[in-house]
């Protein structure tokens, strides 16, 4: 299997003058390109590091992140901005919609800061938000939404790019069993067609769902 | 890529989800434009007015003044006034071949009457010259002549205002008007002029001198031949007069000089409504500057947002000034227009003007003071740390 993400000794030290705190320690990940691989770890874990390094959202202290054969150290900020913006969809938690703007202007923004021609965004956006079935929806403003079809318009918003993988960060977290249970529906769905997913989450019963899971503990894989 | 318009399509948008506090944050701009744009044009129009006046007269107006005793009211001649018409034939003898025109002026405040009516008028007492120095025209009827000067006649010609408040519609041309009890027949009527000609009653200067006992002159008022140096036979007036007076008893003055003593005075009022505009516009500024900064910690969220989607630094940091400098400019355009419109609103009292550097620096200052207050603002958003921000609740 070909990797498409890599995390190579993988260190993040905080450095708070007196003492030291270190957030990650020497993590290997690899992960392969259509997995549905699940980050789990309690509170403290370090999971939230990793997931902002593997997000490149943030540096790690120490060794490189290499993402579809592209090693992103030392990259410049607008460098990592690109990447993030090509290779990379996230879905978070509190769903981060654009207050009391669209549906389709929603799903449209990262398309603003990638390469692809403005002719071409509505298509590419209103094809994404069929996928997850709010094409009724496409005039809607974010606050006339409920909480699932919310989470919906974010996982159109980061397939709409066509990124390497997905990065989830508890995207069931603010949701109902069964309104968290038909967005894991979507994710499952996505990775049939291919998506590689990285699921990050504290709920053990949650990760089951993914073909593979890596535990963290204080800051290194223990499984 | 974010490119321009895309950005100004951003910020439009983010202001619009906010229509009152942007409208509110614009108001500080409006006004400082709109008060500026105004106060312009009216000192524009004023400007006008007074060139106008002055054109009306023409260029080769040369204007002999008492010193002392300034005013209006030539009764004030016991206070050290000594002009008076042995002057005028004194300019005549020495000057008179480089003169066309002379008129001796007196001008007094008097109310007029006719039947019921009554007209608070300015009557001016000069010669039968006196209506080509002052470059009037006329309506109907015509001006006094020679022989009325000499006969000391109570005749009268007079502007438009006069008839049309005493008589209306009606010719008034053989009709007497009152003034402090003599009768005087009007000859004619003024076109209309403009500006405070048109109040006028002209009639001898030897008829106001018999009627109302009055000695001095208010002024003595003349016109060099066309094609003379002004200046020049201003100080052949000047020399021919220090025959009769001392130079500290009277002084003349081209209307040259008067015009740019007023354009002086115009230019320090200029400065100082520029200063005013700098303080508005210096304080819709800091409003600007204050309302995104409240902008920018609210929406840190979607700043982190935009990020972790693909947006550098600079594209955050345009985002956030784009809508700076449209507040600003926006402010700008409103406080134009409305600038415009009270223009517009004032024109029957004065021709207000806004000239075209108004409008170019009510802009640029609009611009500028969006660049400037936007500037902090943008800068903080653009160096939001994308992981702090996407956490911020």
């Amino acid at each position: 299997m070909t990797p498409i993400l890599q995390a190579q000794n993988v260190s993040k030290i905080y450095d708070m003058g007196t003492t030291k705190i270190e957030a990650l320690l020497g993590v290997n990940i690899e992960i392969g390109k259509g997995e549905f691989v699940a980050i789990v770890g309690k509170s403290g874990s370090g999971k939230s590091t990793l997931m902002h390094i593997l997000g490149l959202l943030d540096t790690p202290t120490e060794g490189e992140v290499i993402l579809n054969g592209i090693n992103t150290k030392g990259m410049s900020e607008k460098q990592l901005a690109q990447v993030r913006n090509n290779e990379i969809g996230f879905v978070f938690q509190s769903f981060n919609l654009l207050q009391r703007t669209t549906v389709l202007d929603n799903v449209i923004l990262p398309l603003k800061y990638s390469t692809v021609p403005s002719s071409e965004w509505e298509r590419k956006a209103k094809e994404m938000i069929e996928i997850v079935g709010l094409q009724d929806r496409l005039k809607n403003k974010s606050n006339e939404l409920s909480g699932g079809q919310k989470q919906r318009v974010a996982i159109a918003r980061a397939m709409v790019n066509d990124p390497s993988m997905i990065l989830a960060d508890e995207p069931t977290g603010n949701l109902d069993t069964k309104t968290g249970e038909e967005i894991i529906k979507n994710f499952l769905k996505l990775n049939s067609q291919g998506k590689t997913i990285i699921l990050v989450t504290h709920d053990d019963e949650l990760a089951q769902i993914a073909q593979r899971k890596i535990v963290l503990k204080d800051g290194c894989i223990v499984k | 890529m974010i490119y321009v318009p895309e950005t100004i399509k951003s910020a439009l948008s983010a202001l619009a989800l906010n229509k009152i506090r942007t409208f509110l944050t614009m108001l500080g701009v409006i006004i400082g434009v709109f008060s500026v744009v105004s106060l312009v044009a009216v000192v524009q129009g004023f400007q006008n007015y007074i060139t106008d006046q002055f054109s009306a007269l023409g260029s080769n107006l040369i204007l002999v003044t008492p010193s002392v005793g300034e005013g209006q009211d030539p009764s004030r001649a016991f206070m050290g006034n000594k002009l008076s018409l042995k002057n005028v034939d004194t300019i005549n003898l020495y000057v008179g071949d480089k003169i066309s025109v002379i008129t001796p002026s007196i001008r007094i405040a008097k109310t007029a009457e006719y039947k019921t009516k009554t007209y608070a008028s300015t009557v001016v007492g000069g010669n039968y010259q006196s209506y080509s120095v002052y470059g009037l025209e006329t309506d109907t009827g015509s001006y006094y002549t020679k022989s009325d000067d000499s006969k000391k006649a109570s005749v009268v010609f007079i502007s438009s205002d006069v008839k049309k408040e005493l008589f209306g519609d009606r010719n008034p041309v053989g009709e007497k008007i009152k003034i402090e009890n003599t009768n005087f027949e009007v000859l004619g009527v003024a076109k209309p002029k403009g500006g405070n000609f048109d109040d006028r009653i002209f009639m001898p200067d030897t008829s106001l001198k018999a009627v109302f006992n009055i000695e001095a002159l208010s002024s003595i008022a003349l016109k060099a031949n066309e094609g003379l140096d002004v200046d020049e036979v201003m100080r052949e007036v000047k020399v021919a007069l220090l025959k009769d007076m001392k130079i500290d008893d009277f002084s003349v003055v081209t209307q040259k000089d008067v015009l740019s003593s007023i354009d002086q005075i115009l230019g320090v009022l200029s400065s100082a409504l520029a200063a005013v505009a700098g303080i508005s516009l210096l304080v819709g500024g800091i409003g600007i500057m204050n309302i995104m900064l409240v902008s920018v910690t609210e929406r840190t969220q979607e700043i982190g947002l935009r990020k972790a989607l693909g947006a550098t630094s600079k594209n955050i940091g345009r985002q956030f000034l784009a809508e700076a400098i449209f507040i600003s400019l926006g402010g700008g355009m409103v406080g134009l227009l409305l600038g415009y419109l009270s223009t517009l609103a004032v024109a029957s009292f004065i021709n207000a003007t806004i000239p075209w550097w108004a409008v170019a620096l009510a802009m640029g200052f609009s611009i500028f003071v969006g660049v400037v207050f936007g500037t902090y603002p943008a800068l903080s958003a653009s160096k939001k740390d994308p992981i702090e921000a996407l956490r911020f609740e």
